[in-house]
């Protein structure tokens, strides 16, 4: 019993509890912070208090604990759940128009104004 | 100005509210699948969960027979409905391995008193690890190992009677 509590002493459960370092506990919060619950898709993992997202709070620290970088931990959890897992998505096919549109966009604008100032130089 | 170009606005509008209309009458499926379909069961070990039935390891699906692994848990409702579907495909002659995910050995026991015990092996998953390495998002939950410890198909919720031939007949494919 007493050997049981030590031991559970010893492990925190990392779903609750900081990190000791605070440069890996800021990492870990902030990669929680970009990571999709996956039963209340609209909430992060940090933000959310579902089972699995405390799970998924403990492999975050765990694997920052352990020295993996967020990188590491997010390109894993995005091998097994799709970037749907990710508030942050690479950049891919469905994603390119997110970057794009933008950069079309003020193009778009320029040439448009180019037309006008042009006209009214005339 | 060229005259057409005074309907871009309307148009750019109605294409906004079409692509709106769409995504209200026909919202997207929002499951979660796992990217490890079609991928080798990812190596673990977990601990026997009940007393009587051994524990479950990624080498008990690479010994030449298709098996089903099923993410069950005593505390979920679900599960309770998929129970006497998994006894048909037990008496079907498949075997079905188990991960109890965050659950105790007497809740267990008393789900499997209850509903059935379809289970060659129940393993224990108290934190969830395998669930997450395996790209699974809840329970119930069931994936189909082929003969070399390939995942060859992932159901996501419980399993429905008209969901056992399509099971069986992936097993049998997956030989």
């Amino acid at each position: 019993m007493i050997a049981a509590l030590l031991l559970a002493a010893a492990t925190p459960n990392l779903a609750y509890t900081q990190l000791r370092d605070p440069a890996q506990e800021a990492d870990a919060r902030a990669l929680m912070e970009s990571i999709r619950c996956l039963v209340c898709q609209g909430q992060s993992i940090a933000d959310s208090d579902a089972d699995i997202a405390g799970e998924m709070r403990a492999l975050v620290r765990g694997r920052i604990a352990a020295g993996q970088t967020p990188r590491q931990v997010r390109d894993w959890l995005v091998a097994r759940y799709g970037a749907y897992v990710t508030y942050d998505p690479p950049l891919g096919w469905a994603t390119a128009p997110l970057w794009l549109a933008p950069v079309a966009l003020l193009a778009l604008g320029a040439w448009v104004a180019r037309g006008s100032f042009r006209r009214r130089g005339r | 100005m060229r005259r057409w170009l005074l309907w871009l606005p309307l148009c750019a509008f109605g294409v906004i509210v079409a692509v709106v209309a769409w995504g209200l009458y026909r919202p997207a499926d929002r499951t979660v699948y796992s990217r490890l379909v079609g991928q080798p069961l990812p190596d673990f070990t977990l601990a026997p969960m009940v007393q009587g039935k051994p524990g479950v390891s990624s080498a008990d699906f690479r010994q030449g027979t298709p098996r089903l692994l099923n993410v069950f848990a005593s505390w979920c409702v679900p599960c309770i409905a998929e129970a006497p579907h998994l006894m048909t495909l037990k008496a079907a002659g498949v075997p079905i391995d188990a991960v109890a995910i965050n659950d105790k050995p007497d809740a267990v026991t008393r789900f499997l008193r209850r509903n059935g015990d379809p289970y060659a092996r129940i393993g224990d998953d108290r934190h969830s690890r395998l669930q997450l390495a395996l790209g699974s998002s809840g329970v119930p939950e069931t994936f189909v190992i082929d003969a070399r410890g390939r995942i060859v198909k992932q159901h996501v919720g419980d399993i429905r009677a008209e969901d056992v031939p399509i099971l069986l007949q992936t097993l049998a494919a997956a030989k």
